[in-house]
């Protein structure tokens, strides 16, 4: 597609840009790509908030929200209104430009990382090789958003929520990063599109159950781990001591307003998203179809995505809320033996005759 | 033996995954919201809501004046002031009551020996301000003119049921 616009658009831009008609149109169509990715992106987001309100409202027993439009479907796009004209407030105590900067902070990096997600075998912005690598390096400077947040709202709650987030992420970030390590050395890759397509070959794909040779099944601990790190790692409930607003308030997001503090959320809700897509790429087969008899396409990924989803907001209508030290002692005294344990697991097994991932 | 049961059953998550069956039972259970505007919950007849002043059949109005709920009002929300009529009867010339203090304990509808004041069902009315709550003899007595047959209604099931 990019092909033909581009020679369809040459013969008119050549006579503008000259020579530099083809960096130009290089970034104008990344540009067009990148909002491609977005757009729908925040639109996730925003009906993301509206499924979580209506799955815990269901869960409660109650409707969720159901005033805005049919069935309350336009009630995101209110919110979303209602915190674009809200006032941001800047504590006087505050330190300003670091105020300011913290939701930036938060929300580029997880918008960042979508550049290396591959959304099927020809819907991907940069098929970077070292793709794994760049979703961890990147995913991490999240928590900068976070700390800085908490630091410069020169407020107790805030620098306590800001302290919580940033130790329950450092430790959840190893065990997540050992689960990985696993899954990189079945597939021998570090670029997601060979991850996933590492996962259309095996026994099972071979009798048409492409499901049971996904990563899910022989990384299964692994599997398990990295979801619930990936719920730990986005501040989610029950991991949500960052915010705990029981205690500490709102955490790190407390002396936050209007479009400010729509940032924080935005980021939690992209990182959410992108840690659905994750689990799926990496764990279930990303856009191949569980059966053979069915095609591939993007909406198998979106479908896995979701139900990752629904699996985030069934938690938080589930579980209390873990107690901190609770956290820790789950992160490092059983996420990562578990993890490292595993990890040997597999790579005895990919020395035996057994081995499943020639 | 009982330690490495414990050990393999939290690993195999099995309390984790009984609560989530729980919630996700609730999930598929029917809702009960009440879709407010279009739905409301049902009424017992003895509902305390914004008070009446009732008439007799004739017109004549109740009310003898005695300040019998005056008095009793716990949150002194009741001002009465009292006149000779016209028919030479012991009148109100004020009977004012208070909204915004009003507790609708309902004690002056049980101290009433005439059965002049009243609480009825209504409940949806509201004030812009604080000065709309404050609901004089002539708002009373119009509301309860708007009301008379369901209020008469509630008090006759009453005394059938005692």
């Amino acid at each position: 597609m990019g092909e033909i616009a581009f020679q369809f658009l040459t013969p008119w831009a050549d006579g503008w840009f000259g020579a530099l008609w083809p960096t130009v149109w290089l970034t104008l169509w990344t540009l067009a790509k990148i909002v491609a990715i977005v757009l729908p992106l925040m639109l996730g987001v925003a009906y993301l908030t509206y499924a979580e309100r209506k799955v815990i409202g269901y869960m409660q027993v109650r409707l969720g929200p159901n005033r805005v439009g049919p069935q309350g479907l336009l009630q995101p796009i209110a919110d979303a209104l209602k915190l674009l004209f809200k006032e941001v407030v800047v504590p006087s105590g505050a330190n300003r430009r670091l105020f300011i900067l913290a939701p930036m902070l938060s929300l580029a990096p997880a918008l960042a990382v979508w550049a290396v997600v591959p959304f099927s075998d020809a819907m991907i912005l940069a098929d970077v090789d070292a793709g794994l690598l760049y979703l961890l390096a990147i995913g991490s400077l999240g928590v900068y958003g976070v700390v800085l947040a908490g630091w410069a709202s020169n407020s107790k709650y805030a620098f306590l929520g800001a302290m919580r987030a940033s130790a329950q992420i450092v430790s959840y970030e190893i065990a997540m990063g050992f689960a990985l390590v696993a899954v990189v050395m079945v597939s021998g890759s570090l670029k997601l599109s060979a991850i996933v397509a590492s996962q259309q070959t095996g026994m099972g794909a071979a009798l048409g159950m492409n499901f049971l040779s996904w990563h899910w099944l022989p990384l299964f601990p692994l599997f398990l781990v990295y979801f619930i790190s990936g719920v730990a790692e986005t501040n989610r409930a029950p991991f949500d001591v960052a915010e705990g607003e029981s205690e500490i308030v709102a955490g790190f997001h407390v002396d936050y307003s209007g479009m400010a503090f729509a940032l924080f959320f935005l980021a939690e809700y992209a990182e959410m998203i992108l840690i659905a897509v994750l689990t799926s790429l990496l764990f279930l087969g990303g856009w191949s179809s569980p059966l053979g008899m069915f095609p591939d396409g993007v909406f198998w990924l979106l479908a896995k995505s979701c139900l990752m989803l629904f699996f985030f907001l069934w938690f938080r209508a589930t579980f209390p809320r873990y107690r901190y030290d609770q956290i820790m002692r789950l992160g490092w005294k059983v996420f990562i033996p578990l993890t490292v344990f595993w990890l040997f697991v597999v790579a005895i097994w990919m020395l035996t005759p057994w081995n499943l991932w020639k | 033996m009982r330690k490495l049961a414990r050990f393999l059953k939290s690993f195999a998550l099995l309390e984790l995954l009984r609560g989530l069956a729980v919630t996700g039972r609730y999930f598929f259970a029917r809702k009960i919201t009440v879709r407010y505007p279009e739905e409301k919950t049902p009424q017992s007849p003895r509902f305390r809501g914004l008070h009446a002043l009732r008439r007799y059949p004739n017109g004549e109005e109740r009310c003898v004046g005695c300040k019998l709920c005056e008095a009793v009002c716990p949150a002194m929300a009741i001002q009465i002031d009292v006149a000779e009529g016209k028919d030479g009867a012991r009148r109100t010339t004020r009977h004012d009551l208070d909204l915004t203090k009003c507790i609708f304990c309902g004690f002056c509808e049980e101290a009433c020996p005439v059965e002049a004041i009243v609480e009825t069902r209504a409940y949806e009315y509201h004030g812009e301000t604080r000065g709309d709550l404050y609901y004089t003899k002539e708002m009373l007595l119009a509301h309860g003119d708007r009301h008379e047959a369901q209020i008469a209604a509630d008090r006759a099931g009453e005394r059938g049921g005692t």
